[in-house]
């Protein structure tokens, strides 16, 4: 018999997420991803164009019966993604301390505000009617009423550095309302994502509302900016590259996507978000009905 | 009625004189290798066809579309669109091919043709008591003859399974030879007979291969695999024996006959498999529209939206191109 500590590693290689399922990247492809001092952690696999355009399929079939849950039910289930989180606390920190170099207490407090935002998200699911709709007062006999609907099918660049804190600040805005979401990870610290993408798979959420793909988003974002099914994006993760931010811009132009625009640093993503990155993926209904004499 | 094709090939006439002489000679044919024959289908469907084989593919997809809507809720409004678009399937780019005919139930084929013109679109109508044939034969017959009337240049016909799965091969073989008849026009050329077997209910590959063999005996001009309202329809293994047959009867009496699979093709992606097999199997004369169909609704929009892709290098999406 073998000493005990001569067991053999279990390497892993990371799949992505798409349609609520984990397929390997139609491309085959993978890379290394290191932790913060450089060493071996596992491969991810290495998202294609042609899985970014799987994954929009996916997340176009998925959008009509998400947007038509209620929000109450879309709450629920943001909060359910909560709860697993916080069963998956201790790999969450392990996670966001390799990839992001924290000690063990700084990641413990990201992993903690990652989970609170998603509550906080989740709330917003039944109230953002309330706050940016409106009844209007209109010069004649009619309900004039104005109502926040989903954009559609969004394309999201998750911020490169705050791997966890800002994934999650990113992509749940994006689906409380109703969107459903193709995702493309941070670059160098994809881990935590995957992770996530685990989460989503485990607590009620429908296959292909959040589509998760680890890989450059300086590759596959052109393919969504420019794909003519996609009806917005996010550039959040490609800050401080203003000429990749101004082709995206131009190519997403061709079918007038909702372009949230890309920052200059990365932002704090501890301080309050406020309700701009819901807001920046709804689009105003007005309806006017006859009042009846 | 037996006999009246003719058939160069004293074997095969020998094998159509009696209803014996028939089963002796249907299942006398070679067994399917169901494994084998599934596994070439996969095999072939691996095949990477890209950039310039692909627009070429597209294109030839798109000309070999028969635009099908056999619904109870067709109406004239319907149909109209539905020729329009198969003349112009995308009318944001005039060097898109036209489609191979539009399919319709007999009733509205006058309207079909009215909208057509003289564009070369195809008419293609279902007839003899399309999906199910279950009805007297002067009915299919009279079904059939109305509609080459109306102006079709193309009857799919669908054989009698109870008949043929219960082994009564003579009688199927006549009734496809009466329909064969009923095809003639006034003008003395004949609506284009093609033969639905309906794969899904066929139960085994020996009985496509036996089905294709009896067909093609009576007469068709194109062999089709299913009518689209039985699961499951058209799959890459029954095409693949149906392709067999058809090579094997060019060799044998030197006849020429179409394949059309139908039903369950969705995707540009499919249809460039079965275009793959059709080279590789039957070979490339029958990479035509007059020699290989796709029955089909929603693939003509993918397979849009794929060219779409190749032209403008980005990828296009459904909200582009019309439902029907």
């Amino acid at each position: 018999m073998s000493p005990t500590n001569s067991r053999v590693d279990v390497r892993k290689t990371y799949k992505l997420y798409i349609g609520g399922a984990f397929p390997r990247s139609e491309s085959g492809h993978s890379y290394e991803v290191a932790d913060s001092l450089g060493k071996f952690v596992a491969n991810a696999a290495l998202a294609s164009r042609k899985d970014a355009r799987d994954a929009v399929v996916a997340a176009r079939k998925a959008q009509a019966s998400w947007a038509g849950r209620t929000a109450y039910n879309r709450a629920q289930i943001l909060y359910r993604i909560a709860e697993v989180m916080e069963d998956r606390r201790p790999q969450f920190v392990q996670a966001t301390q390799q990839s992001e170099g924290l000690t063990a207490a700084k990641a413990e407090k990201v992993v903690d505000e990652a989970i609170d935002r998603l509550v906080w998200y989740a709330g917003w699911a039944d109230k953002i009617t309330q706050v940016v709709g409106n009844a209007n007062p209109v010069a004649g006999p009619f309900f004039n009423l104005s109502t926040p609907e989903p954009t559609g099918v969004v394309a999201v660049l998750a911020p490169q550095r705050s791997s966890l804190l800002g994934l999650v600040s990113v992509v749940a805005p994006v689906i409380v309302t109703g969107n459903t979401a193709v995702v493309v990870s941070s670059y160098e610290r994809p881990l935590p994502a995957v992770t996530f993408a685990e989460v989503l798979a485990t607590s009620d959420v429908p296959g292909g509302v959040v589509n998760l793909l680890t890989g450059s988003a300086a590759t596959i974002a052109p393919w969504l900016a420019a794909h003519m099914d996609v009806n917005a994006i996010d550039l959040t993760g490609i800050a401080g590259e203003p000429a990749l931010a101004t082709e995206l811009e131009v190519a997403a132009a061709d079918n007038l996507k909702r372009v949230r625009r890309a920052p200059a640093v990365e932002p704090d993503w501890t301080l309050d978000p406020g309700l701009e990155p819901i807001t920046a993926f709804l689009e105003i209904k007005t309806v006017w009905h006859p009042i009846g004499i | 009625m037996s006999g009246t094709s003719t058939i160069p090939d004293p074997g095969l006439a020998d094998a159509t004189r009696s209803e014996a002489a028939l089963r002796r000679f249907l299942h006398g044919l070679p067994g399917v290798d169901q494994v084998g024959a599934e596994a070439r289908a996969a095999g072939l469907g691996t095949r990477s066809i890209k950039t310039s084989a692909k627009e070429f593919a597209l294109d030839l997809a798109i000309r070999m579309v028969d635009l099908t809507t056999l619904e109870g809720q067709d109406t004239p409004g319907k149909v109209r669109a539905l020729a329009s678009k198969a003349m112009r399937p995308d009318p944001a780019d005039p060097t898109c091919p036209a489609a191979a005919a539009v399919c319709v139930y007999p009733d509205m084929v006058a309207t079909v043709k009215e909208t057509l013109g003289s564009s070369g679109v195809k008419v293609a109508a279902v007839a003899t008591a399309f999906p199910s044939g279950r009805a007297a034969l002067d009915i299919k017959l009279a079904d059939t003859r109305d509609a080459v009337e109306a102006g079709a240049d193309e009857i799919d016909m669908v054989i009698d399974r109870g008949a043929f799965l219960a082994g009564h091969y003579q009688q199927v073989f006549d009734e496809i030879v009466a329909v064969k008849q009923a095809c003639a026009r006034a003008d003395g050329e004949d609506a284009h007979l093609k033969v639905i077997f309906e794969t899904g209910e066929l139960q085994t590959y020996d009985n496509v291969r036996r089905a294709s063999w009896l067909a093609m005996m009576a007469g068709a001009d194109f062999i089709k695999t299913s009518t689209g309202k039985v699961q499951p329809a058209a799959t890459l293994p029954v095409t693949l024996i149906m392709l067999e047959a058809v090579r094997d009867f060019r060799e044998q009496t030197g006849t020429m006959v179409g394949v059309k699979p139908a039903g369950g093709i969705r995707t540009a992606k499919d249809a460039i498999k079965y275009l793959v097999m059709v080279n590789e199997v039957a070979g490339p004369d029958w990479l035509d529209p007059d020699w290989f169909r796709f029955g089909a609704s929603t693939l003509l929009n993918d397979l849009l939206m794929q060219r779409t892709k190749m032209t403008t290098g980005r990828y296009s999406g459904p909200d582009y191109f019309t439902l029907d």
